[in-house]
């Protein structure tokens, strides 16, 4: 009896171990095929002309409109609640302290270091990010990447440079436009509750904020952005069967997007502030 | 009557023999992970002739396909299309090569954000410096060839499932290819419809003398148009003839595969439930 309980718990045991085995190689696998992309993708932006394939710009410029143009209003309205909340929440805190004219210091390098590249790369993924795993995924399961080979369309430079370049160049102007909507619904709000005027909100967040907060962000979102695009692919490609399959991998590229943008916006932020 | 009626009611293989080959498979093995899908498949595929590969479903024939196509690389043996190991020259090279070979995928496989005639123009505007409306006048003569004039602006969505394919045949042959490949042409059309496919696939034959490697399991189709059938099952093939010698064949699984049998239809009832009882010990 004891020795049959004991092979279950060892038979367990292995399972699990394999389990983790088959996931660790997968994730590894995954990194490798992120890098292999982004390698390809640069081969491609460079060699592209000379080996006469070169990147669109047309479809550059409508993906560019699809992930920015497209995106403006969501990422205004969102822009604009959250600078309000940083500013109920900052003068919220400080006034324990009789503090909350210092509100704009902690909103100002919170929203250009932080929220503005945040919020915007985590809107970007739930919806660039996931509509290009679930094109590419459609893609492939439709043939489209394979009459694209056959065609003798490299489809790397086809399909995933036009979005990448789009995203690098969007996603921080998009997130430049949040930070810029989040300072004036914070000032507004700070206008309003302890009688702040623009005038001297601006002032003082001009004296407080300087162009290496704002650069701080901006490249922080060129991460994300590349992030969310190479996740977006990955999932895609690892599409498959039918629609149910689509959905599996756009919900898993958009998990981990956002997860991904987190863990490395703690990284870079560590880095570049206490290293 | 149509061409294909006329080969249905009097069947005269044209005369092949000394054609140069465009295609020649030698020894090919291809595997996925352990499984062995093709074992040592020898084939030729001449120059003018349309070459069906036949076979049940499990038979190795898209992989095959897809070896052809470079979209699986076989584990060993060889590919040479128009004189070039297809799996052995560089990407430039491949790309090239890809340029006169032209794929109708079975579902269309046509770009879903583009209408018809941007899907037909694709392949020019990607590897042609031609200009935009050259291009287009190019596309819509395709068109006609496959009986879509009128459809261009149309998105593959709204088109039928015949029309799909049509629009498939259009841009497979748009840059003017040596050798086309049809992947399951008249499979989930109606007779009709697939027959009018079959019809088109010989006059592509005719009119532009292209070589056609068709992959179907449809027997009546594949007796249409073929000039020579390759019967494949179980990454083997069992044989390469003409119509009249694959209908004639005494082979076992060739008859079963004609009269859609299946295996175990064709055993002795006894011998079925030792083979059952063997699997389930």
């Amino acid at each position: 009896m004891a020795e049959v309980e004991h092979r279950t718990v060892r038979s367990r045991l292995v399972d699990i171990l394999e389990q983790v085995g088959q996931r660790t190689t997968a994730v590894v696998a995954e990194i490798g095929l992120g890098a292999v992309l982004l390698g390809q993708s640069a081969f491609w932006i460079v060699m592209g002309r000379a080996r006469s394939q070169p990147v669109r710009i047309s479809a550059t410029f409508a993906r560019a409109m699809e992930v920015g143009i497209g995106a403006l209003p969501i990422v205004t309205l969102m822009s604009l609640t959250i600078g309000i909340m940083l500013a109920i929440q900052s003068i919220y805190s400080l006034r324990i302290f009789g503090a909350e004219d210092q509100a704009v210091v902690g909103i100002g390098f919170a929203v250009v270091r932080e929220f503005g590249p945040l919020i915007t790369g985590i809107l970007v993924a739930g919806r660039t990010g996931s509509s290009l795993a679930a094109r590419i995924g459609t893609m492939r399961i439709s043939q489209e990447i394979d009459a694209l080979t056959v065609m003798g369309i490299e489809p790397v430079r086809f399909i995933v440079v036009p979005a990448l370049i789009a995203m690098v160049i969007m996603v921080p102007l998009l997130a430049f436009w949040a930070d810029l909507v989040m300072l004036a619904g914070a000032g507004w709000y700070i206008g309003v509750d302890i009688g702040t005027s623009m005038p001297a909100y601006i002032e003082r967040l001009t004296e407080i904020v300087h162009i290496g907060d704002v650069m701080h962000g901006i490249y922080k979102s060129m991460m994300f952005s590349v992030l969310i695009t190479l996740v977006g692919v990955i999932n895609g490609i690892g599409v498959t069967g039918g629609a149910e399959g689509v959905g599996k991998m756009t919900t898993r590229s958009v998990v981990l997007a956002i997860s991904s943008i987190i863990v490395t916006d703690m990284i870079f932020t560590y880095v570049t502030t206490r290293a | 009557m149509s061409i294909a009626a006329q080969k249905e009611s009097a069947y005269q293989p044209p005369d092949l023999t000394g054609a140069p080959n465009v295609i020649e498979i030698k020894d090919l093995v291809t595997h996925y992970g352990s499984r062995e899908i093709l074992h040592k498949v020898n084939v030729n595929v001449r120059e003018g002739e349309v070459l069906v590969i036949m076979g049940g479903s499990g038979s190795g024939k898209s992989t095959l396909l897809n070896t052809l196509l470079g979209l699986v690389n076989p584990t060993s043996g060889g590919v040479h299309i128009l004189g070039q190991e297809l799996h052995a020259i560089s990407g430039v090279e491949r790309t090239k090569l890809r340029q006169k070979m032209g794929v109708a995928f079975q579902g269309g496989a046509l770009f879903s954000s583009m209408s018809v005639l941007d899907n037909i123009t694709l392949p020019l505007r990607e590897h042609t410096q031609l200009d935009h409306n050259t291009m287009r006048i190019m596309a819509r003569l395709k068109m006609q060839v496959v009986n879509l004039a009128g459809f261009e602006n149309l998105m593959p969505s709204e088109l039928s499932g015949g029309m799909i394919k049509r629009a498939a045949f259009a841009r497979a042959i748009v840059m003017d290819p040596r050798i086309l490949f049809c992947d399951e042409p008249s499979a989930g059309l109606d007779p009709i419809v697939a027959s009018a496919i079959d019809e088109l696939i010989l006059s592509l034959r005719d009119a532009m003398g292209m070589s056609i490697v068709v992959v179907t399991h449809e027997l009546e189709s594949a007796f249409r148009i073929a000039d020579r059938i390759c019967v494949l099952d179980k990454g083997h093939i069992l044989m390469i003839g003409t119509v009249a010698e694959v209908r004639a064949s005494a082979n076992e699984r060739i008859q079963n595969l004609l009269n859609r049998r299946t295996e175990e239809e064709t055993l002795d009832p006894d011998e079925y439930l030792r083979r059952l009882t063997a699997a389930n010990d």
